[in-house]
């Protein structure tokens, strides 16, 4: 594009200061993780590598990690099944009532995460009367990830028109085989994308977790959360999320290239 | 095979086709979720038991009639929408100059390393960050360290402190999107607006913007919903500061009201409810 | 607590909220009033625990921590525990059921006993019961008509802290953070529950005392008020209300806060050296934490023997050390080193106390003339003050 030469540098300033400012709270994070003060005191008076040590023994730490994974993994399968044929629907058919249904995908996210918590909490004890569990956790977890698989499977969708099945169609190729040979190929990153965001906002989410989570069921941020008041437990929570973040830099880096493969392939 | 012979059946038949997709997101999201909100919003009519916290199925307009009422509510409502709208536009005023740099100006490899560099944060704990922000803000802290010697100080925990953690938290949220409506607009475009003689400020201004206009809103949906319900963080850097979600959460983890609770939710609700409808047209909830 | 309230009153408004509850639920399998056990037989295999954060540590958390695997090794009950982070969040977890026993706080108890939740317990059948301090049993928060609903655990004081370099002389009073607070505006701290109103009427006792308050748990009306209006123009001197400790120690170590309500824990993990508690002349609310048995537990003899074992000595020494409070009994001394610093045993100073109870609309001092604020007024009150 045409952009002057000191535009461009501005706008990279502008970007370079930002990212300085998002890492700047990791950074303390950090350092608390190595801190000999417990308790976020600045300048740190020493360094140590003793939360180190303990975090990784940790194994109710360890343990917490593990249920998020799982909750996480069952329910972006559920929201990437019920996202995919939601986004199907709507970018392929012309119904009444598009924009209700759309409306129902979109406020699960929309509405603050506390009103959503304590109305599953009250449906779930109340009306259906069953006791808080793992699996009550899954679906209120899939309801809110629908949104974003939904979201980006659409996209593509829309983007990539219906001319390529119908063709499929035309050389006599069923629904399904069409499904699977023309249409589930063009969206693979898209849901790919999808899929981890919404594995992303079911990781991290603490608010809806809070109502919905059964005895005993105990995620990484509901094991944050109860650390967070324990004696000595504080540095430690700061080295399991100096790891995740560094960790995280992985699956992110992957997406990344097959939606990059994806873009030249669509390009070409 | 089957599978071929349903296919061969569905085949002409559009709306049964239509109907298979639909059914099992629309029952989900139904039986889920919109039966669970409205059995929540009947519950703001009935009451509590007084020690022991049951919800008894006594009807009443006692609780909702309280909410719109009492001053305490619309003090709390003000300030939450004030904080939540500051927090969308300070999003949005940092979100555009750095999404844009993403989508347009870096370089393929580039833009591949700050679009990670921007979603890493996300995986480092909610929680995580905001004590992190509680240690910047306290006057023992990187921000009154670094200020004090030009005159400075730390705005400490308050209002303030709300505004900048929200803010800070909700950011990347609003990056993605932008930056995704950005990316989608064709360079092509820009060019041709360029060729016929408009500056780089006003091809901007007058091609770009109104085309990432959907994306912006899109992004400002998770700023202003995220921050219109929160309560964790408010407790941990709003020093003495109340939100709505505060009082939804005490009322049903301290007080174990439900009922208030609920009749205090009708107050997001509605205004979530009014901005969806106010950005529908714009086709903003497709970019989330 | 001292001053011995009568309760028929409260044991009246118990009775009828039994009733009430049995007639709301006509299939409850509960009989309406549990018995307790009258002798113990073999173990069950498990066991179901619903504490506080850091009472029942089986060595996950940090291995040097762990008093639950001694138990299981002893009696073959496998613990199965789950923490709560309020006394609410844990009466609607034993409302949902499957625990066999719960670590209640004072302002949870009466109201697991008024719901049938928990049954009463046989102290005869736990050896350690005896060697507990008198001053804790059979009170008006772990008994009723002198059954014991169980057996006590620790017990703290809510106390006054205060910067040493910022607030001179050393307060004796809590007009630091009523009447002067102004003083120290916006760096004045208070416990963020509608349960602190107490500590206003506590200060008001003393002060103001036309209002005639004799329970802090007990305010009629016009009591009522007055603490409220103290609360609000406390407000306007608060930096911040806490309700998580390490923002409290996080707080008094940077200097954002430099007086007001703490636990004697708080004091211990600050290492700033420029702050120290007092326990003021008006005294303290407070807290005092009882092991209970679920009438519905299906485990009872792992339940006893649970409660036996949290009690002995040296565990309740190490436990209650954790946590930071004081223990149950005397010989739990010989395993810390810190009972001084709390205090513990101290008859005086415990009966300086106001222990959490919930405050009920039939008032908990006895009155028969006046109705009581109800604690559902509190929390809502409670949240005007925080405007």
């Amino acid at each position: 594009m045409q952009l002057g030469r000191v535009a461009r540098i501005v706008l990279g300033a502008i970007t370079l200061v930002v990212l300085a400012l998002i890492y700047l709270p990791l950074g303390v994070v950090f350092l608390n993780s190595i801190s000999t003060s417990e308790s976020l005191s600045w300048p740190p008076p020493g360094f140590t590598l003793e939360w180190w040590g303990r975090a990784l023994h940790s194994t109710g730490a360890l343990e917490a990690l593990g249920t998020s994974v799982v909750v996480g993994l069952i329910a972006s399968a559920i929201a990437l099944v019920l996202g995919t044929l939601a986004a199907m629907a709507l970018s392929r058919y012309r119904f009444f009532g598009k924009e209700t249904v759309n409306l129902l995908i979109v406020l699960p996210i929309a509405l603050p995460g506390i009103v959503t918590g304590i109305a599953l909490n009250n449906a779930f004890r109340t009306l259906m009367g069953v006791d808080l569990a793992m699996w009550t956790l899954v679906v209120a977890h899939a309801t809110f990830c629908i949104v974003t698989v939904y979201n980006n499977a659409f996209a593509r969708l829309n983007a990539s028109g219906t001319r390529l099945e119908e063709a499929s169609m035309d050389l006599g190729a069923g629904l399904f085989t069409t499904f699977r040979l023309v249409t589930f190929p063009h969206l693979k990153s898209a849901l790919m994308a999808g899929g981890l965001l919404a594995f992303a906002l079911s990781f991290d989410e603490i608010i809806v977790t809070t109502f919905t989570a059964g005895t005993g069921v105990t995620t990484l941020p509901l094991w944050i959360l109860q650390n967070m008041f324990r004696p000595s437990q504080a540095p430690v929570v700061a080295v399991i999320a100096v790891i995740l973040a560094v960790v995280s830099v992985i699956p992110l880096a992957i997406a990344q290239r097959l939606t990059a493969k994806d873009a030249e392939a669509v390009s070409r | 095979m089957t599978s071929h012979r349903v296919s061969t059946y569905l085949a002409p038949r559009r709306r049964l086709q239509l109907a298979s997709l639909l059914t099992a997101p629309v029952l989900w999201l139904g039986l889920v979720y919109i039966v669970a909100l409205a059995a929540l919003l009947v519950t703001a009519f009935w009451t509590v038991d007084e020690l022991t916290g049951q919800v008894q199925i006594e009807w009443t307009t006692e609780n909702v009639v309280e909410v719109f009422t009492e001053a305490l509510y619309r003090t709390v409502t003000l300030r939450t929408l004030g904080i939540a709208l500051l927090v969308t536009l300070i999003d949005i005023a940092v979100a555009v100059p750095v999404a844009f740099f993403m989508a347009k100006v870096a370089s393929t490899r580039l833009r591949h390393l700050l679009v990670i560099a921007v979603l890493a944060p996300l995986w480092a704990s909610y929680l995580v960050k905001v004590y992190a922000w509680r240690a910047l803000l306290s006057s023992d802290g990187l921000i009154e360290w670094a200020a004090s010697p030009f005159g400075g100080s730390t705005p400490g925990y308050g209002l303030v402190g709300v505004v900048l953690t929200l803010s800070y938290l909700w950011l990347p949220y609003v990056i993605m999107p932008i930056y995704a409506g950005f990316d989608r607009v064709p360079d092509r475009l820009l060019e041709a607006s360029a060729d016929l003689g408009a500056q780089g400020w006003r091809t901007l201004v007058s091609v770009v913007l109104p085309m990432i206009r959907p994306a912006i809103i899109a992004g400002s949906i998770f700023a202003f919903s995220l921050s219109l319900g929160d309560y964790i963080s408010t407790k941990i850097v709003g020093g003495a500061t109340q939100m709505l979600g505060t009082l939804v959460y005490d009322n049903v983890g301290a007080a174990n009201n439900l009922p208030l609770a609920a009749a205090i939710s009708f107050i997001p609700i509605g205004i979530i409810l009014v901005y969806l409808a106010a950005v529908r047209r714009t086709g903003a909830l497709r970019s989330l | 607590m001292s001053k011995s309230p009568s309760r028929t009153a409260l044991r009246a408004g118990l009775a009828a909220t039994a009733v009430v509850s049995l007639a709301a639920c006509g299939t409850s399998s509960s009989d309406g009033g549990s018995e307790a056990a009258a002798s113990l037989g073999a173990t069950e295999g498990s066991v179901s625990i619903l504490a506080w954060p850091g009472y029942v540590e089986d060595g996950s958390n940090d291995a040097s921590v762990d008093w639950v695997s001694g138990f299981e090794e002893a009696t073959g009950c496998m613990v199965d525990a789950k923490t709560y982070g309020t006394s609410d969040e844990a009466y609607q977890l034993m409302q949902s059921g499957g625990y066999d026993v719960v670590a209640a706080s004072g302002d949870l108890t009466l109201r697991l006993i008024a719901a049938d939740l928990v049954a009463p317990v046989n102290t005869d059948l736990l050896e350690s019961y005896d060697g507990i301090f008198d001053f804790l049993k059979d009170k008006e928060w772990n008994s009723v008509d002198g059954v014991s609903y169980g057996v006590p655990h620790g017990y703290g004081a809510n106390l006054l802290m205060f910067n040493t370099d910022e607030v001179t002389p050393a307060p004796t009073s809590w007009d630091v953070v009523f009447d002067k607070a102004s003083d120290y505006s916006g760096k004045v701290t208070a416990y963020d529950s509608p349960i602190y109103i107490a500590d206003a009427a506590v200060y008001l006792m003393t002060h103001s005392p036309e209002l005639g308050i004799e329970n802090p748990y007990a305010l009629d009306e016009d009591q009522f008020a007055a603490a409220v209006d103290l609360l609000k123009t406390q407000n306007a001197s608060i930096g911040e209300y806490w309700s998580d400790y390490l923002l409290e120690i996080q707080a008094f170590e940077s200097g954002d806060s430099v007086v007001g309500t703490t636990w004697q824990v708080i004091q211990n993990s600050i290492s700033s050296g420029n702050t120290d508690v007092v326990l003021p002349d008006e005294g303290a609310t407070g807290w005092s934490d009882t092991w209970m048995i679920a009438s519905e537990s299906e485990a009872t003899n792992c339940a006893y023997a649970w409660l036996d074992y949290i009690a002995s000595p040296e565990v309740n020494a190490q436990a209650t050390a954790y946590f930071g409070e004081a223990p149950s009994s005397e010989a739990a001394c010989d395993f810390r080193d810190d009972c001084e610093a709390y205090h513990a045993g101290d008859e005086d100073y415990a009966s300086q106390i106001w222990y959490w109870t919930t405050p009920v609309s039939d008032c908990v001092d006895g009155r028969e003339d006046v109705e009581c604020v109800d604690y559902s007024e509190w929390t809502k009150a409670w949240q005007e003050i925080k405007g």
